[in-house]
């Protein structure tokens, strides 16, 4: 009894002990939370994994080495990021308007079809690449700003909220390309020379040229991701528009007072974060797959989700989250192959990770963190500002 | 520090040598006071003076850096409310703890439920309720919904809870801000009816008339320290200003007389409903011109809100017209009015008038941002932000740290200053301004009332909407009285009294009551 009490005050001694040390050495002031949630799911994924009797040293070796053990593996682990800082855009930008679009799922179905379906149009393999691969991000980031501009015409139109009518529009693609994609008779995009179900090949042309062969493959379409997360945060920081979506997030009555005109906000931020996730999409269909698959995208838009509240909401801090988690998912076969730990283990670790940021009051009693930000899960709910 | 005159009633509640400190404040310094029982004691001080913090830690929500705390003669350490509650102490907060959905008796119960076994027993503390409002002459219908209720009614709530908890000492924090002056009466008959039966009660406002009315003892709080205490019958309301204020205050605003020129804001027939639907503005005319101030006095809820919403575009009308500078604005967006040059002062501040997590440079372009002055090819200028915040800043004496410094760190009197310095800069041709000192310090009260009149005698039309009679009273040229969503009538002001205006206000027409 005594002894425990004696412990917990040890690592409570040592946790802020650590908390110090990070304060002098990163102004990173509010990601600390987020960093220490990463910690700390560490060390509960290690107790996990030592009571299936595996020494957790040795699994995390065999992870690490799987993220980062080489150049290949380098490669590999950023390719798997890259579309997640798509997905992590897509609620990051929205969040900042006060939207919660959860709808990245549904906007990366939307943009990855219609980039697919642009990209293997007959005309397309006529075009000289510097036209054509232009052509089929903007398709895909169209068809995402579409998907993602409804909802918040339907909020601004009728009251919808945005969480239900994105989650209602995710079931509505994901069906919708599913049937595209499978139907025989009649036929749509389906590739009717495929065995499995699948859009037809995108044109040569329209392939983004590759960076490293690694698997998956690292394209250039990661220059446009990382790319968008500084435009995001320069827009968000230093423009009129920007000021606009902060305003509209924090409070939009005083907003619609000020004169801004609220209803268009809301419909660009979810248009905006619909194409980031179209991008990303897009960016898939060009550079990695060359076609679409109902399949591609699944998960990827709720681990968009984890990775912006990882960020919070930082669209620069976006890219480092987005990073972690691609690279863990990368790394993990090889921690299921030399220590028999199953892949799982890292989505585990991952959802804790997700637990303890929404969770901070966790995070900061163990760590002694004051709270100085605002964590996006306790953000006041916006009503209808007009 | 002067004891009770009296001396003979033992203290109920000593508060020794207390003191407080927030990062970068020192919220209490060294206070002390003791309350007898029977005695209503008025906490009185501008805001930030300290007068919150202080009964926070006598009520536990705050622990004392320093100091000690003694009921009834025994030192107490309260970790939380509930300890005070323990001992006897309640307190009715400024901002109602009332669920709007629970009847009253469930809202009395709720955390010190009677119950009968699993369930609740709300006969007996409807029973329970209808006795403590008897005897207190507390009027409340313990089946009522709260939301139903108009303030002064949930106010009663608030007490009755306290009471059903056994408080005899009991604070009050601002209990008259949100009461009409009818409300204000009856709440002080209740106030004498508890201290008739022996509760003690602690009063926090900085309205010098009620504190003349109603105070036994009076101590007064200037920047965390006490620096006075005074008898009801010693005091005027001039010593007391100066007290608070810690300088000679000026109550009557100078002004000249007016020049009105040529009619800038009409309104015809407007109509407008409230967010319910339910139309409260219900054929109003309006002339202001410029270079006057047009008053409108008026119990809250007769439509004053909807109305300035209305003439400023941020709520539809439903019939009607708005004309500003000869041309017809009716259901123009707020910003397309804003750059007629007219200028809203909001009714509130913290919903409408600034985003509570901007620094006070954002705040201070809220409705410019967008100008080619602060705004480049829709790249913003922080450099020119930050130099006219700091002009303004100056001009309008806010105290504030810098101009970066997030505009909910400031008080509320230097939030609105914030505010007006927005409003009132610029070229105006008109001025929207709704209740623009509630809840105020003397001080700021003073300074917002000064730039109100010399934006005036530049020739600006002013439609000043206030529920503080002594502010219409003061400002105005004209005064109309709203009453059931038109005016009732208009006089001059320098022939308006107020008992003609609460007769009016009262009952829509200065015959009185048919």
């Amino acid at each position: 009894m005594n002894g425990a009490r004696n412990a917990n005050a040890g690592i409570g001694r040592a946790a802020s002990q650590i908390h110090r040390v990070l304060t002098e050495a990163w102004r990173l002031q509010p990601l600390y939370v987020s960093l220490y949630a990463i910690l700390l799911s560490f060390v509960v994924g290690g107790v996990l994994i030592s009571i299936i009797g595996v020494n957790p040293f040795t699994a995390y070796w065999a992870l690490l080495r799987g993220m980062v053990g080489g150049g290949d593996e380098i490669a590999g682990s950023v390719a798997r990021s890259v579309p997640f800082i798509g997905s992590a855009l897509a609620l990051a930008f929205a969040f900042r308007a006060g939207l919660f679009n959860i709808g990245a799922e549904g906007q990366l179905l939307a943009g990855g079809i219609t980039a697919a379906y642009v990209g293997a149009l007959s005309w397309m393999s006529d075009l000289p690449g510097i036209v054509a691969i232009p052509l089929i991000l903007i398709a895909g980031t169209m068809g995402g700003a579409i998907w993602g501009g409804i909802p918040g015409v339907l909020r601004t139109k009728t009251g919808a909220h945005e969480v239900i009518s994105t989650i209602m529009l995710n079931s509505l693609v994901l069906f919708g390309v599913r049937w595209m994609v499978n139907s025989r008779d009649p036929v749509v995009l389906r590739d009717t020379e495929s065995t499995v179900p699948r859009t037809d090949s995108i044109s040569d042309t329209a392939v983004l040229p590759e960076l490293v062969d690694s698997q998956p493959v690292l394209h250039v379409g990661l220059f446009a991701l990382v790319g968008i997360c500084f435009v995001v945060a320069f827009v968000l920081k230093r423009t009129t528009f920007g000021f606009e979506v902060g305003t509209v997030g924090l409070n939009p009555h005083a907003s619609h007072y000020a004169g801004i005109n609220v209803n268009r906000v809301i419909v660009a931020s979810m248009a905006a974060s619909g194409a980031f996730a179209g991008l990303a999409a897009a960016s898939e269909i060009s550079g990695t797959n060359g076609f679409f698959q109902p399949g591609t995208f699944f998960l990827m838009g709720f681990d968009g989700i984890a990775i912006a509240l990882l960020a919070r909401t930082n669209p620069v801090a976006i890219i480092a989250a987005a990073l972690l988690w691609g690279s863990m998912l990368s790394g993990a076969p090889l921690m299921q192959q030399e220590a028999d730990v199953s892949i799982d283990v890292v989505r585990i670790i991952q959802a804790m990770v997700l637990l303890f940021v929404a969770a901070d009051a966790i995070v900061r009693y163990l760590f002694r963190v004051r709270e100085l930000d605002q964590s996006p899960f306790k953000a006041t709910s916006i009503e209808g500002a007009v | 520090m002067a004891q009770a005159s009296g001396g003979a009633a033992r203290p109920v509640l000593e508060v020794e040598g207390i003191t407080k400190a927030f990062p970068g404040v020192v919220a209490n310094d060294d206070v002390s006071l003791t309350l007898s029982q029977g005695e209503i004691h008025c906490l009185l001080g501008e805001n930030g003076a300290g007068k919150s913090t202080l009964v926070n830690m006598v009520f536990g929500l705050y622990r004392p850096d320093r100091g000690t705390i003694k009921v009834r003669g025994e030192e107490v350490h309260f970790e939380d409310s509930g300890d005070a509650i323990a001992r006897g102490i309640g307190m009715v907060h400024q901002h109602f703890q009332l669920i709007p959905v629970f009847t009253v008796a469930e809202n009395i119960i709720l955390g010190n439920e009677v119950t009968k076994g699993a369930f609740l027993d709300l006969d007996s503390a409807r029973r329970q309720i209808d006795s403590l409002a008897d005897r207190y002459g507390l009027a409340v219908d313990p089946d009522a919904t709260v939301g139903d209720l108009s303030v002064g009614e949930q106010q009663r709530v608030e007490l009755v809870k306290a009471l059903f908890r056994d408080a005899d000492i009991l604070i009050l924090d601002e209990p008259t801000a949100v009461l009409t002056p009818g409300e204000v009466d009856d709440f002080f008959g209740v106030v004498e009816s508890l201290t008739g039966q022996g509760k003690s009660i602690i009063f926090i406002t900085h309205k010098l008339r009620e504190v003349l009315a109603v105070a036994d003892r009076i101590t007064v709080l200037r920047a965390g320290q006490v620096v006075g205490t005074a008898t009801a019958e010693g005091a005027t309301q001039q010593s007391l200003a100066n007290l608070m204020v810690g300088r000679d205050v000026v109550f009557r605003v100078d002004k000249a007389e007016a020049d009105p020129g040529a009619p800038v804001l009409r309104t015809q027939d407007l109509r407008v409903a409230d967010d319910r639907g339910v139309e409260t503005v219900t054929g109003f005319d309006v002339e202001v011109r410029a270079g006057e101030i047009f008053g409108i006095a008026g119990v809250e809820g007769n439509g004053q809100r909807e109305l300035v919403e209305a003439i400023c575009g941020m709520r539809p009308t439903a019939g009607g017209r708005v004309e500003m500078l000869g041309q017809e604005t009716t259901d123009w967006s707020p910003r397309k009015i804003n750059e007629l040059g007219v200028a809203h002062v909001p009714e509130n501040r913290s919903k409408h008038g600034v985003v509570a997590q901007y620094t006070i440079a954002d705040n201070l372009v809220l409705n410019r941002y967008h100008h080619r002055k602060f705004s480049q090819r829709g790249v913003r200028n922080t450099g020119a932000i930050n130099a006219e915040a700091q002009e303004l800043v100056e001009q309008f004496d806010v105290r504030t740290p810098g101009v970066d410094a997030v505009i909910d760190t400031l008080s509320g009197g230097n939030q609105q200053k914030v505010i007006v310095a927005r409003e009132l800069t610029g070229d105006l041709k008109a001025l929207v301004v709704a209740q623009p000192t509630r809840g105020l310090d003397v001080g700021s009260i003073e300074f917002i009332h000064r730039k109100i009149i010399e934006l005036r005698d530049r020739g600006v039309a002013v439609l000043l909407v206030s529920a503080e009679l002594d502010e219409i009273l003061s400002l105005s040229d004209r005064i109309g009285v709203l009453y059931r969503g038109r005016l009732a009538g208009t006089v001059n002001a320098a022939d308006a009294t107020r008992e003609e205006l609460g007769l009016l206000m009262a009952t829509g027409s200065s015959e009185g009551q048919r």
